[in-house]
């Protein structure tokens, strides 16, 4: 018998997901408590991976008040990879976290995933939030613009796309993403917990459980969803942090309430297994030209004219 | 013959609630906006001898300690006596401070310039009195005051406004009478005041539902799918009367303006709430 072999870098990677409660607005108080954070993960075994919710720092529902906290991608940076840098750890790490954007006067809702070593930092990616809430409760694109491209990145632990909060509910999303290369889905999220007409937990809860599930189940990916938690203004976010495998099993899950870490080793190799029982996802790469060179589907074809129709 | 499954129809009916779930929520809720946000660690409630006041206490306790928890009975002199004696029921079953402060002086100390005040002004006047003893009472105790309206009076406009709406957290607004009921049982209010006819109890004998015309549990089975956009022919195949649906209806669309704040002029293009906007927790 011959044993498979594996080339991967990295085969394994210790992951650790901050399910936070920030304080509305308070960004100095809100990096201290990351901080303290940072310390009990360093002194512990350190994690390869630290994923935050979206708007993890400020708070999400922050209507006009965004133009005052949202900062360039750059600073946010630094000030991440310096909450990391002062617990002293020796070793590297890599950390995700969704904030306000201010580029240039213009905002988004990001994530960004940084590569943080003793004495520096890089920023791997930064994806901007594509597709931004904006009925009943939620008002994003009166003040935020939205991202226009979902790309996928390489890291120490294979290919990663990140989407934000409503970003994975449309399944197309982690479709192109898983097309495009993408082994992990990271997804950081403000979810506004609702529904008490259920059996056992919110109704929303339930919901994103199973999208998320179905998402990683069909693709063969791992997925990684950092919850905020916590009230604003009577809106309470539905936390339930979670990891799940390329099987659709959840292995980890935070409670709806409550700030807490949750861990998990996540063995890449797993990807390859799951992908070679349920090949649903080659099975789509060979199909997927026709569904989209299908003429009768709404998008443009063709060139563009000066006036971009 | 092959077996039919048929599926159950859509249609309006009566909201349900987990009251687990909605419980351990309302209570976070509490925690969160009291005490972590606004770093109050009292609360003060008015409690009236109803479902809707006795769940707020017990929802207060929960989350805060009975030992934070300060209850306010407001009586008038009409108020009834089963009234007060069922709030002494939540009051010692809890172990929550308690406080009788009787409003009949204050109100009739106005009215006697107003003998001829009918019974609507005369409950608004009393209403009015009770939020300005809570609010005073929350300033001395250190307490914030919590409200107690459900959504089904919030919606058919079954409040006095800036009076019973006025305390600035509502654990109930969102839940109709009928869940409320349930979380009552839930938690364990005491039986008397879940069985017994809902009263404003502002002149004697009163009934909410004779007031109102209509049973909570048809009105919030209305409400409910009047929410979500049911027309009037889908109500009567399901078996509401038009006279049903248009009382709560019209209701509804009657009192908007009390859902809001006061209407202001607008001037600039800096107008607070219109242009200015910061959340209420910023």
């Amino acid at each position: 018998m011959r044993w498979p072999v594996w080339d991967m870098p990295d085969s394994r990677c210790k992951l650790a997901i901050v399910q936070t409660k920030p304080r509305k607005g308070q960004l100095d108080f809100n990096f201290a408590e990351l901080e303290k954070t940072f310390v009990q993960l360093a002194a512990e075994t350190p994690p390869d991976l630290i994923i935050l919710p979206e708007a993890a720092l400020t708070g999400y529902f922050l209507e006009g008040a965004v133009y005052d906290l949202a900062m360039p991608a750059e600073k946010f940076a630094g000030k991440l990879a310096g909450a990391w840098q002062s617990t002293k750890s020796k070793g590297s790490v890599d950390i995700v976290c969704g904030f306000y954007e201010n580029d240039n006067g213009t905002y988004y809702n990001s994530a960004v995933y940084l590569h943080v070593t003793p004495n520096g930092h890089d920023i791997v990616h930064v994806h901007r939030k594509m597709f931004l809430p904006t009925y009943g409760v939620f008002d994003e694109e009166r003040f935020l613009s939205r991202g226009r491209k979902l790309s996928v990145f390489d890291t120490r632990f294979g290919k990663m796309a990140m989407l934000v909060c409503e970003d994975v509910w449309h399944s197309i999303m982690p479709t192109i993403a898983a097309i495009k290369g993408a082994r992990f889905l990271i997804v950081p999220s403000a979810a506004p917990g609702r529904g008490v007409e259920g059996d056992e937990e919110l109704e929303s809860v339930s919901v994103w459980r199973s999208l998320l599930s179905s998402a990683a189940a069909e693709h063969g990916v791992y997925l990684l969803y950092a919850g905020l938690t916590g009230f604003e203004g009577g809106k309470g976010f539905s936390g339930s942090s979670s990891v799940i495998d390329p099987r659709g099993k959840v292995l980890v899950a935070a409670p709806v309430l409550g700030t807490c870490i949750i861990r998990a080793e996540l063995d890449v190799r797993e990807i390859d297994l799951a992908r070679a029982s349920l090949p649903l996802l080659g099975d789509l790469a060979s199909v997927l030209p026709d569904l989209l060179l299908d003429d009768e589907l709404p998008v443009a074809r063709g060139a563009i004219d000066a006036a971009g129709h | 013959m092959l077996p039919v499954i048929e599926a159950s129809r859509n249609g309006p009916v009566p909201p349900r609630i987990n009251a687990r779930v909605a419980a351990e929520w309302l209570e976070a809720f509490l925690r969160d906006e009291l005490v972590e946000r606004r770093g109050i660690k009292r609360a003060v409630v008015g409690l009236s001898g109803g479902v809707d006041s006795a769940v707020t206490a017990y929802l207060c306790a929960r989350a805060i300690g009975p030992q934070n928890v300060h209850a306010i009975r407001m009586p008038y002199k009409s108020s009834s006596a089963d009234s007060l004696g069922d709030a002494k029921l939540v009051v010692e079953a809890l172990g929550i401070h308690e406080r009788t402060i009787e409003i009949t002086g204050a109100v009739d100390g106005y009215l006697q310039f107003e003998p001829d005040a009918d019974g609507r002004r005369r409950g608004n006047i009393m209403a009015r009195t009770r939020m300005l003893v809570l609010f005073d009472q929350g300033e001395k105790l250190g307490a914030l005051p919590i409200g107690t309206g459900n959504k089904t009076e919030r919606l058919l406009g079954y409040f006095t406004w800036h009076g019973d709406d006025a305390p600035p957290l509502n654990p109930l607004g969102d839940l109709f009478k009928t869940q409320v009921w349930e979380l009552a049982r839930y938690l364990g209010v005491p039986a008397p005041l879940i069985e017994k006819a809902p009263s404003a109890d502002l002149v004697p004998n009163q009934t909410d539902e004779g007031d109102l015309g209509i049973t909570y549990a048809r009105a919030d089975a209305i409400l409910a799918q009047l929410l979500h956009g049911y027309n009037p022919e889908q109500f009567a195949e399901h078996g509401f009367t038009e006279k049903e649906v248009e009382l709560v209806r019209k209701r509804v669309e009657g009192t908007h303006w009390k859902r809001h704040l006061p209407t202001t002029a607008m001037l600039s293009n800096t107008a607070i709430n219109e242009f200015y906007l910061r959340p209420v927790d910023f």
